[in-house]
């Protein structure tokens, strides 16, 4: 007993964990310090116009009013007309950005696809990505006119590079000894998407699908905004003309498709796991 | 028949993993492949359906040059290849049927394997190979749904859908229970017997390796230190192969473990008769 008393007092009592990002304490504290001085700054140089805050304050109870006594029916035939605008490019955008996505995001695995067609693959899903929504709405606009056709490439487009993306990390994170065994029975490329990749990504991507769906929907109504069509327009139409209680109204349509569209997708995911 | 000359393999990270490994498997020998962890087995079978591409060495089956195909030719040289997986490496989310059938995957069009419409033969020989390993009534189930066993056999069921002129099996045991392990050992081995087929299966577990194979070699760092009968298999042997250790129990227990074998064969025979 009283020897492992001393075989214990030999070791060291205290212990702390070693600073995992940056080693050095001077650099640690110098970062730090930096970063705070300079969200000081940054805070400190946001101008505040109080009595701007003041008068829109009042619009803004306005516009809230409007949203609590929503108007469906003065407007209702823009708003329907809207509605099916922005319904139709959601379900067509949806579906040609999921056919499209699927060859650009097998193109774009890296376990599967040749050097060459993974970089411009991954180049396709970049430049998706990083143009946003509006922008690429605007710039469809200007090509083929206001209306839904430009809502549903800018959707579409869209679509590629998120689902693309999350579909090609999907692929690259399966379980190669599924894929190895079926390449060891001499199946072909195209078989062994078939029968090894396939059934390993689906479920994964009809839940992105229907995720999109809903991500679509929402987005539709933004870029409705600059002029895509859609209930987005009808929503601007009605910001213009000061009627906060028809835009209550549509705004209160968009907030129950999408709680709508959330929970039945949320429904969808789990069965077809 | 077998035969393999002069085979390397370097990583391209450097790694040698076999030195000039030579030797020939006649129809019908079911040959054990043992070596420490790294030693190149899982490599080396790997090398004989070129899953893995040999760095230098020829391979024949019979009379055919598997190092000579290409690429792209790939597809008529592993179809005559069976392989049987650590971990079973089916495909979870397909039927049992469907991975026995996936055997078909190097003989059938894409169109057939797509729709799922195999030639009546291939579909009558995947019942056949199921009642075999005794997994009729499982054909409708998903792979996820089975045990480990009998996930293993339907690896087995897959690689006998192939018409394999060899048969390769890579740690069949790794994840099985004793007992189990022993069954597909059998299994393995009196399918060997009944196709009269070459079958080489790389093993940790040297108690098993001595009980059901008929030939070792013993591998390490990829190279061929013994090849031999199990018999042979003495401590000066065990040492060459897996270095200084005490070998006295494990080769008790090889004794027994065989007589045992032999006592239950008898058993099983004597009901027969």
């Amino acid at each position: 007993m009283a020897q492992a008393h001393t075989a214990e007092a030999a070791f060291p009592r205290r212990w702390k964990r070693p600073p995992i990002l940056i080693r050095d304490r001077r650099w640690r504290i110098g970062i730090y310090l930096g970063a705070v001085v300079y969200l000081v700054l940054a805070i400190s140089s946001v101008q505040v116009n109080w009595m701007r805050v003041y008068e829109g304050l009042e619009r803004g109870w306005r516009f809230i009013q409007g949203f609590l006594s929503p108007d469906f029916t003065t407007r209702w035939s823009d708003i329907s007309e809207g509605l099916i605008e922005s319904l139709t490019m959601t379900v067509t955008s949806t579906v040609l950005g999921v056919i499209l996505s699927v060859p650009v995001g097998i193109g774009a695995a890296r376990n599967l696809a040749p050097p060459a067609i993974y970089l411009v693959c991954r180049a396709v899903i970049a430049v998706s990505r990083a143009l946003q929504e509006v922008i690429v709405a605007i710039f469809l606009v200007a090509m083929f006119g206001f209306g839904p056709f430009a809502g549903f490439l800018t959707l579409s487009f869209a679509t590629i590079g998120f689902l693309a993306k999350l579909l090609a990390e999907d692929i690259e994170d399966i379980d190669e000894a599924q894929a190895e065994a079926i390449r060891a029975t001499g199946a072909s490329w195209m078989q062994l998407i078939n029968y090894a990749i396939q059934p390993q990504v689906m479920p994964r991507l009809i839940g992105l699908s229907l995720y999109r769906l809903d991500i679509n929907f929402r987005e539709s109504s933004v870029i409705g905004i600059v002029g895509a069509g859609g209930i987005g327009a009808t929503l601007n139409t009605a910001i213009d003309r000061y009627e906060y209680d028809s835009a209550g109204a549509i705004l209160l349509i968009i907030i129950v498709i999408v709680m709508l569209a959330e929970y039945s997708s949320s429904h969808v995911r789990k069965w077809v796991q | 028949m077998l035969r393999i000359e002069g085979l390397s393999k370097t990583y391209r990270t450097g790694d040698r993993a076999l030195t000039d490994v030579s030797f020939e498997v006649p129809a019908g020998q079911v040959l054990g492949l043992i070596g420490p962890s790294g030693a190149g087995k899982s490599t080396l079978i790997r090398c004989i359906n070129r899953l893995v591409e040999p760095t230098a060495g020829k391979i024949w089956l019979g009379d055919l040059e598997i190092t000579g195909f290409s690429r792209r030719e790939l597809r008529r040289v592993r179809r005559r290849i069976g392989m049987i997986f650590q971990e079973y490496a089916l495909v979870e989310r397909l039927t049992v049927m469907e991975n026995v059938l996936s055997g078909r995957l190097g003989y059938v069009p894409f169109w057939r394997s797509f729709t799922r419409r195999f030639p009546e033969a291939d579909v009558a020989k995947a019942f056949r190979l199921l009642e075999r390993v005794g997994l009729t009534d499982q054909a409708d189930k998903r792979a996820d749904a089975l045990s480990g066993g009998q996930r293993q056999r339907v690896g087995i069921a897959r690689a006998l859908e192939q018409d394999p002129e060899l048969l390769l099996v890579d740690e069949p045991t790794a994840s099985l229970d004793p007992k189990t392990s022993r069954q597909i050992m059998r299994l393995i081995v009196e399918i060997g017997d009944e196709r009269s087929l070459p079958v080489i299966i790389n093993i940790h577990d040297v108690v098993l390796a001595q009980t059901f194979t008929r030939r070792i070699i013993g591998l390490r760092e990829g190279r061929v230190v013994f090849d031999g009968p199990p018999e042979a298999l003495d401590e000066t042997v065990l040492t060459r192969i897996y270095g200084e250790e005490d070998w006295t129990s494990i080769r008790r227990r090889a004794r027994q473990e065989s007589e045992e074998d032999q006592r239950e064969r008898e058993e099983r025979l004597a009901g027969l008769a």
